[in-house]
């Protein structure tokens, strides 16, 4: 690991000032994905600013009905919220198909949305990778693709988002609430927080330098039965090939959105106002403008074949 | 070098380290507590599983100084060989191990699945989120996070159920 120095944050403002003004500075919360590819030098920080007592750890109700959620509630809490149980089930059970207990106890809502693409090019220094070093090159496009992305996707990267929280997230239609190196706050809607690839699949999410998430708002819960499916090659602790979060509604109307396919975490309005059609109308409006490789071409009959178990079993609950 | 303080299995110690120093290094390495092992070194086997503050983490995943203050409980905390944790002790009773390498990440990791699922923490298997009880298949959900190389689950999760079933009684 690259030496770096490091200093605990007192202040979300001073947090926020001192990533701005140190070259290559970093926030470190859980550190879970950050020490990892920091071991492995494919992230090399001169500085880490230590966020974790920032008191951003609460679950609160909103004035509109909805929940605030701080940036640094771990996966493992706001999975086991009782609120998120009974009124956002979809990002209960999304969060504990991800990782393992251990890494669900120390990962936080905001770094979960900000963990790196596990493409295995991007993991291999020896390889090239426009993501991890802008201009080299794309060794996953002619390489093995099997787990990557679909949708979203461009010459110069084909990396997925491997978030299973941040799928729910963007179906829940959440707001990640920031605060910028000179105090100024905004609200991102998820739709518009992830970056695609385009020419520059370095740059990630719209964030500033020196801005750091406090929140994750949610809106007014929304009703029907939520579900999270993962399709995925061992039944525990790995990441998606496919995964689908759905809202069922009494009324033949639902809401999709998908994981393990998408440079971002995949939605669109055609999937949704297919829902009545059934699981073959939606898979194929979920789809438009896919763009596969020999390796994970599978993951379009995956898709259609996972919304028709959900269909399947919405039917059996009916 | 950061200046860091930890209890370490009741104990308070106090460390001068590089910032780099993982949490697991630090046990191994400048308090020579080797119960804990380094498997993969990147969260991916539960090898360096350790309770810091009443929960199970990778310790190979964080920076020591990230812990500044706190508590943390080793495989050496739990029990010793003359008066061996309940879990410790159905390890042995269901022979959950052979090489024994994993052992210790995987009893730290079985003592706070046993917590999690009393305080209601609900997994990829529970049915109802709300709920939360024991069973096999949450246990072995809840402990894939750590490998065994030997594949000894079966007496693992015999000796996790039995610590579970005396738990209850």
């Amino acid at each position: 690991m690259k030496p770096f120095t490091y200093e605990r944050a007192n202040s979300v403002e001073a947090a926020a000032k001192a990533a701005a003004s140190v070259q290559g500075a970093r926030f470190i919360a859980g550190g879970t994905n950050l020490l990892d590819l920091m071991k492995l030098q494919i992230e090399t920080p001169t500085h880490l600013i230590d966020v974790n007592r920032l008191g951003l750890d609460r679950i609160e109700k909103t004035e509109e009905g909805g929940l605030r959620i701080g940036a640094l509630v771990r996966n493992t809490d706001l999975a086991a919220d009782t609120t998120v149980r009974r009124d956002y089930g979809v990002l209960s059970r999304a969060l504990v198909a991800g990782a393992s207990g251990q890494l669900r106890n120390k990962a936080t809502t905001a770094g979960n949305l900000l963990q790196r693409t596990r493409c295995p090019y991007f993991y291999d220094i020896r390889m090239p990778c426009n993501k991890r070093k802008p201009g080299s090159g794309c060794g996953a496009l002619k390489g093995m693709s099997r787990s990557l992305a679909i949708l979203g996707v461009s010459d110069a990267c084909i990396a997925q988002h491997p978030s299973d929280m941040a799928v729910a997230m963007r179906l829940l239609d959440a707001q990640v609430e920031t605060m910028g190196a000179d105090g100024t706050k905004r609200a991102i809607p998820i739709a518009d927080f992830h970056l695609l690839p385009g020419e520059t699949p370095h740059k990630e999410t719209v964030l500033n330098a020196g801005e750091i998430i406090t929140s994750v708002t949610l809106p007014k819960p929304v009703a029907g039965t939520h579900v999270y499916r993962k399709v995925r090659d061992r039944a525990s602790y790995a990441f998606a090939l496919v995964s689908v979060a759905a809202i069922f509604g009494k009324d033949g109307t639902a809401r999709f959105a998908f994981g393990g396919i998408g440079a971002k975490p995949w939605r669109t309005a055609e999937a949704d106002a297919a829902a009545s059609e059934g699981a073959k109308a939606v898979a194929q409006a979920a789809l438009a403008g896919a763009r596969t490789t020999e390796h994970n071409d599978f993951k379009r009959p995956l898709v259609e074949r996972t919304l028709a178990s959900l269909y399947r079993q919405q039917e059996a609950r009916a | 070098m950061t200046p860091v303080e930890l209890t370490v299995n009741g104990r308070e110690v106090h460390l001068q380290l590089d910032p780099r120093t993982s949490l697991l290094d630090a046990l191994r390495e400048h308090l020579k507590l080797t119960g804990t092992k380094k498997g993969c070194d990147h969260g991916q086997c539960g090898a360096c599983t350790v309770i810091v503050e009443g929960r199970r983490i990778n310790s190979c995943l964080t920076l020591a100084v990230m812990h500044d203050g706190e508590q943390v409980t080793t495989i050496e905390g739990l029990g010793t060989p003359e008066a061996l944790h309940p879990m410790q002790k159905a390890f042995v009773v269901h022979d959950g191990y052979q090489c024994g390498y994993c052992t210790p990440g995987q009893i730290c990791s079985a003592v706070s699945v046993l917590e999690e699922i009393k305080a209601g923490v609900p997994s990829h298997v529970t049915e109802n989120l709300d709920r939360v009880a024991f069973s096999e298949d949450e246990v072995r959900e809840r402990m894939s996070g750590n490998i065994c190389r030997c594949a000894a689950y079966s007496n693992i999760i015999a000796a996790i159920s039995d610590v579970a079933g005396e738990s209850k009684a």
